[in-house]
């Protein structure tokens, strides 16, 4: 396991020969103000679709994709069903359904039970993300009060992907971060700040 | 826009994507019901939830379970549908169907409504309920299909969790209920049972949506949250039965994160209430 003190040349070593093809992102409590400070920090051009997903208070319809629209340089959408995932956009699951990605990289939703109190839940969309890209993907979980995202970055971990988790005393709620170290050791425990330096580095190592 | 990222993603299928494989196969050619074209993710979710209820260590174990003892799969249906619901379920969609719907279907002396994968009624009492609300309900028959025999004497009997209504009062409200909710149920048999009047027309049958064909013209479909569970060569199929049921100009409606855009129906239906997802067959 790295540390937070960890260079970029450490990073870079981290990340060598690394086939980099999607990025899943969860948070919850203070999630918002958490995505705001990191998604900015993806430059025009990249090519990585990305995958977002946060809680939200009921089945409140959500507005997070309107929301990150006019504050990033690259396509955000609302994941809608059966549609195929494409490069460079960033993806936000809407209210009330689990979101996951399938083998043929399309995009489905269903309306299971929620798992950890939560629809959509971050466990099953980064299931579902590991059995579709292995270890060409990369899970970050920030900032939340809750367990979800635990087992679905062991899962992340344990199919050969990159796994990132917010420092818990950078998280303005530790415990989803918390949970996810009591249940395995990621690659990486980073600050927001450090993580928001990550994100363009993932993809340069893609030639 | 880039080739997609995927192209060159090669799949080695893994043990439990074998043995899944083998499984919804298995289940199709002895028990003739066809999970073949549900989605993956979620049907391994279910799956696997199965496996740990019904204690078995490997999808292999649970599919000669399931191969051996027909009530391993009576057990196993239980986990492969999906009985989640709501009465009112999106407050919108039916009041859109108030505004929206109901004034075309006045103009017919008599009405053909089917809904599609009703699960355990929850649906097929609300729209019973709208239905009288709106002097419909005696000249409609009432279709309601599924392919899980538990769920279909469930929705027959019409007896809901009493610590949902809460929940489902405010849905009605909110959907334009034009009385009290609680006139529709007495609380019998431990939950709330449904005034029996709402189904005295409704047939509640086992329908395949996935191996069965048409078997009545409608004037309109209700469909909620059972094609996402489909891929796309079956929504497909699914669309096509539906609009070779619909009457001339009838009326479907899906859930609302649903759409057909990525069907190849999507030019054969037009968008009548396009954010609560109801749509109308176009015309010839």
């Amino acid at each position: 396991m790295m540390d937070a003190a960890m260079d970029e040349a450490g990073l870079q070593a981290l990340l060598a020969g690394r086939r980099i093809e999607a990025v899943v992102i969860g948070a919850s409590a203070g999630g918002v103000e958490a995505l705001g400070a990191l998604l900015p920090a993806l430059p025009a051009g990249w090519r990585l679709p990305v995958f977002c997903i946060l809680h939200l208070p009921g089945d409140r319809e959500s507005r997070l994709a309107e929301l990150f629209a006019g504050r990033l340089r690259l396509p955000v959408r609302e994941a809608a069903d059966k549609e195929g995932v494409n490069p460079g956009t960033v993806y936000f699951a809407g209210a009330g359904y689990h979101l996951s990605v399938e083998r043929d990289f399309t995009f489905s939703l269903s309306c299971e039970p929620p798992v950890h109190f939560a629809r959509p839940a971050i466990d099953v969309l980064m299931e579902s993300s590991a059995d579709a890209y292995g270890s060409g993907l990369v899970g970050i979980l920030l900032t939340g009060a809750n367990h979800d995202g635990a087992a679905g970055m062991a899962t992340i971990h344990a199919s050969g992907g990159l796994t990132v988790v917010q420092d818990p005393d950078d998280a303005q709620v530790a415990t989803m971060p918390k949970s996810a170290l009591d249940r395995f050791s990621p690659d990486l425990i980073l600050p927001l700040a450090r993580i928001r330096a990550l994100l363009p580095m993932l993809e340069s190592d893609l030639s | 826009m880039d080739a997609d990222p995927g192209a060159n993603l090669k799949h080695v299928p893994s043990d439990i994507d074998i043995e899944l494989r083998m499984l919804v196969e298995a289940v199709y050619l002895k028990y003739n019901y066809d999970f073949r074209d549900y989605t993956g993710a979620s049907q391994k979710r279910r799956v696997l939830a199965a496996m740990r209820a019904m204690e078995c260590d490997t999808v292999s174990a649970l599919q000669a379970r399931v191969m051996h003892e027909p009530s391993g799969f009576a057990q196993l249906l239980q986990f492969l549908t999906i009985p989640v619901t709501e009465m009112f379920r999106d407050p919108e969609y039916y009041l859109a169907l108030r505004q929206h719907v109901v004034p075309f279907l006045k103009t017919y002396p008599s009405l053909k409504i089917w809904v599609a994968g009703c699960s355990t009624g929850e649906e097929v009492y609300s729209l019973a309920i709208l239905l009288q609300e709106e002097g419909l309900l005696e000249r409609s028959l009432i279709y309601a299909t599924d392919i899980n025999p538990e769920s279909l004497d469930a929705a027959r009997r019409g007896v809901m969790p009493l610590e949902r209504m809460r929940l489902y009062t405010e849905n009605y409200q909110k959907a334009g209920g034009t009385r009290a909710f609680s006139d529709y149920y007495t609380a019998a048999y431990g939950g709330a049972l449904f005034e029996r009047s709402l189904v005295e027309n409704v047939t509640f049958a086992d329908h395949s949506l996935a191996t069965d064909s048409v078997f009545a013209e409608t004037h309109f479909i209700s469909c909620r949250n059972v094609m996402i569970y489909f891929n796309r060569r079956l929504q497909n199929r699914v669309l096509g039965l539906f609009h070779e049921s619909l009457v001339h100009r009838g009326f479907l409606g899906l859930g609302s994160k649903e759409s057909i855009d990525f069907s190849s129906y999507a030019q054969r239906f037009e968008p009548l209430a396009k954010r609560e997802r109801i749509f109308r067959k176009v015309g010839a």
